[in-house]
């Protein structure tokens, strides 16, 4: 009997708790978030993931819209020097940090130059080419260059752009990110590492009108099986990063929305032409015609479908085909097998063998494998080495391979995806690629700053860049969110940040 | 007794020793640059050599050493390079959360496992044996992750009774903290459950023809008495044992729990770390635990010492 009073009071329990979910007011958003952001101090911050919470937290300079344009957010303008060496900024008047400092010249000045010289800054590359800052006046500054530098502004719409309280980042010294002081649209309340990040809004935000949260809960949850059913089961609003497998079932799924925006970065295979002497050993490094051979070999539609079950856009440069400085002189070449044996015939090497190294995550074994036997069609021999991605880094460093598949997650000027990687001896050149003619014209495309000039040095670029193969360009990821259907306002800029000025609950 | 504590701590501090030696130096095992982890996407050289002048990394493996055990010696455990927050805090944010599920789990494997262990010996080659050990293999045959996964898409997608994932401090909010729990300290206990079923009905099997329950059934007891009282209270020694044993299984188990449903616990901590090459939280968090084993170990000894008589010769 007393067994049976407990049973019963047990699944009454149950029951309680079961129901007892069911209502809590619904001023908060909750958004599941694929990985643990960093740490929260926009000049510190090396992750993807951190900048989506920053978009809740930090302004910045500038920002950009749905197609790419630069707008003001804390400027309100700006305007370069007739030699491109100097530019000069307005900035909006109102504005407050969440300690309720003023947001001015002064404040924009000791934040482009915390960037510049605080230890392990990740912004100091970024800036590099701005020496100095002006106060022109309360709502005026000027950043001052020693070489035009047209990156620039899209560096403004990142962390470069984003403004601290200057008396709190003085204040907390290097611990400034366990409780960062920001001018966005909400403000910091706690962080559990690994378990959540909460902001609640901030009443004195310039754009208050366009704030429909009290508050905004991050939470990371790595199983993107786990994260989706977070949504479903109604306890999180939004999920960024979906699994691909997953889109069809939630397609007729009219609870949920989802939305699908084509990445800044891209997913491509990285070849060491001559980073060390494993270029020279391996038939792929040492012989252009055996790269041509295997870029032919490859059917990049078939890839997209095969590891991202459709979403991706393929793609064969590092910008892609909807980008404006997409250089259209370069197409997409056709995947051409009989070509790729006669070139490899050429070449003296029918069978060539080499190793793909691949870091450990699904989309990249997914590629790995689909281009094994894409590869071997045209007669390559490709070994897979699955690799956990600190190690293959490494490698990737040391030179220490033949081939590696290899993603970027994008910035907004192409320069971002550019620079780093084909110019010689920079720190994401693993293909150690080094043509004295590619280094000056992206040191070309650096100092243009008008967009048709740009465009036109880019073309060239990628013409180069497409014979000589040091990546292997493959596909543009779809950044796939997914909400709950009473979520509007989302805006679906291609840097994959969840804006929150809009966002509401119908 | 005195004598006894000291000769105990004089092993205690060689092995402590020992063991900070083969934790930082396994980590050192571990292929791949920490400062290049650590410095993100953009690997900015200036941001690398910042990194690697934090962590030492130039410096020879002894050097590096000294300054780790330094920190430790001065209770410093060093600080998450990736979040900026001191390792000492962070583990003290974490322990009590796995603390709480390993608990839980084990009242969850106690309970099904003794239940379902008594049963089948009670009831030894009927139907309910049967079931009993086919559900027992089924537990111990069920990976973690999968019957995780499978019990969110379930409990939670579908039936909507329990959150899928996440966790509650109990401070906050104890209904729903207990509600975030019961899943992962199922899929936890599941498999212990069933090595618990297997050693209460053997045991049971062994007490059930011993003399004094027979004695016991010819006084005409009740056959629940007989059981739950007699027959239960000898087996469940050996069950208490091994319950205790198996809570350092929990304790691994639960690294890829809190993996699937998102539990902000020591696994988690440290499975992160290793694969962001946080090296001060591995280390820290290793170092942590060792040292917990040991100490447990040293009052298990006190204890032993304190009831058998004959150690105090």
């Amino acid at each position: 009997m007393r067994t049976r009073k407990f049973a019963a009071t047990l699944l009454c329990a149950i029951g309680a708790l079961a129901l007892g979910g069911a209502a809590s007011a619904q001023t908060t958003l909750r958004i599941g978030l694929a990985e643990d952001p960093d740490i929260l101090d926009p000049t510190l911050a090396r992750t993807f993931v951190g900048r989506i919470v920053f978009a809740g937290l930090c302004d910045k300079l500038f920002d950009l819209d749905e197609k790419l344009n630069i707008v003001p957010q804390l400027a309100t303008g700006f305007q370069w020097s007739p030699d491109n060496k100097a530019l000069t900024i307005k900035l909006r008047s109102g504005v407050t940090f969440h300690d309720g400092e003023k947001f001015d010249a002064a404040a924009v000045k000791f934040n482009i130059e915390r960037h510049k010289t605080l230890a392990g800054s990740n912004r100091r590359g970024e800036l590099a080419p701005v020496t100095t800052v002006d106060v022109v006046d309360d709502s005026t500054v000027r950043l001052n260059l020693a070489a035009p530098f047209s990156p620039l502004l899209a560096m403004l719409t990142d962390r470069s752009g984003m403004m601290v309280s200057p008396k709190a980042a003085q204040a907390a010294g290097a611990t400034f990110g366990s409780k960062p002081v920001c001018s966005g649209p909400f403000r910091f309340v706690e962080r559990v590492a690994q378990d959540r990040i909460v902001l609640e809004r901030f009443p004195n935000y310039w754009n208050k009108a366009e704030i429909h949260f009290d508050k905004v809960l991050y939470q990371p949850i790595v199983d993107s099986t786990v994260r989706l059913a977070n949504l479903k089961s109604g306890q999180l609003d939004f999920i960024e990063r979906m699994g691909t497998s997953d889109v069809a079932a939630l397609k007729s799924d009219n609870r949920f929305k989802m939305q699908k925006i084509v990445e800044l970065g891209y997913q491509g295979i990285t070849i060491n032409i001559g980073k060390s002497d494993f270029a020279q050993k391996n038939p792929l490094g040492r012989d252009p015609r055996v790269r041509e051979a295997f870029e032919l070999s490859l059917d990049r539609e078939g890839i997209v479908n095969v590891a991202m079950d459709g979403e991706g856009l393929p793609g064969n440069q590092w910008v892609p085909p909807t980008s404006q400085f997409y250089a259209k002189n370069v197409p997409i070449p056709k995947r051409d097998v009989a070509r790729a044996k006669a070139l490899l015939k050429e070449a003296g090497v029918p069978n060539p063998s080499f190793t793909l190294m691949t870091p450990t995550t699904s989309d990249a074994q997914k590629i790995a494998q689909v281009v094994q036997a894409m590869a071997k069609e045209a007669g390559f021999d490709v070994k897979i080495q699955s690799t956990e991605f600190a190690t293959s880094l490494n490698l990737a460093d040391k030179g220490q391979f033949d081939a590696y598949v290899l993603a970027w997650s994008g910035r907004a000027d192409p320069d971002g995806n550019l620079q780093s990687f084909h110019q010689t001896k920079q720190p994401l050149n693993y293909a150690g690629y080094s043509v004295p003619e590619v280094d000056e014209l992206i040191g070309k495309s650096r100092t243009a700053v008008d967009p048709a000039a740009r465009a036109k040095i880019f073309e060239q670029i990628a013409a180069r860049v497409a014979k000589d193969r040091p990546v292997v360009y493959l596909y543009h990821r779809n950044w796939l969110w997914a909400y709950n259907a009473k979520v509007s306002g989302l805006r679906t800029v291609p840097d994959g940040m969840v804006r929150l000025q809009g966002l509401r609950f119908q | 007794m005195l004598r006894f504590l000291l000769q105990r701590i004089a092993t205690i501090v060689p092995t402590l020793l020992f063991v900070s030696m083969l934790i930082f130096g396994l980590q050192q095992l571990l292929p791949g640059d920490p400062a290049r982890v650590l410095a993100g996407e953009d690997q900015d050289p200036s941001v690398v050599a910042y990194l690697r002048a934090k962590l030492h990394l130039d410096e020879p493996l002894p050097v590096r050493y000294l300054y780790w055990l330094n920190g430790v010696l001065h209770g410093d455990l060093g600080e998450s390079l990736r979040i900026q927050k001191s390792v000492l805090e962070l583990i003290a944010e974490k322990l009590p959360v796995t603390l709480q599920l390993a608990v839980m789990a084990m009242m969850v494997a106690l309970t099904i496992g003794v239940a379902m262990g008594i049963l089948s010996a009670v009831k030894k080659d009927t139907v309910w044996d049967y079931a009993a050990n086919v559900v027992a293999l089924w537990g111990l045959s069920t990976p973690n992750f999968w019957l995780g996964i499978m019990l969110i898409l379930l409990v939670s997608v579908n039936l909507g009774w329990l959150p899928a994932s996440g966790f509650v401090s109990p401070f906050e909010d104890l209904a729903a903290n207990l509600k975030s729990m019961i899943m992962p300290a199922f899929v936890l206990g599941n498999a212990i459950a069933a090595v618990l079923m297997r050693h209460t009905r053997s045991a049971m099997l062994q007490v059930l023809n011993a003399d004094y329950v027979r004695t016991a059934r010819a006084k005409g007891l009740e056959e629940r008495v007989v059981v739950l009282k007699h027959a239960l209270r000898n087996a469940l020694i050996p069950i208490v044992t091994l319950g205790a044993l198996e809570f350092g299984t929990l304790f691994s188990g639960a690294v890829l729990t809190e993996q699937v449903f998102s539990i902000p616990g020591f696994g988690k901590l440290i499975v992160d770390a290793v694969f962001n090459r946080d090296y001060a939280v591995v280390q820290g968090v290793v170092l942590f635990t060792a040292t917990a084993y040991v100490g447990l170990n040293l009052l298990a000894d006190l204890a032993y010492f304190l009831i058998n008589p004959r150690m105090r010769g």
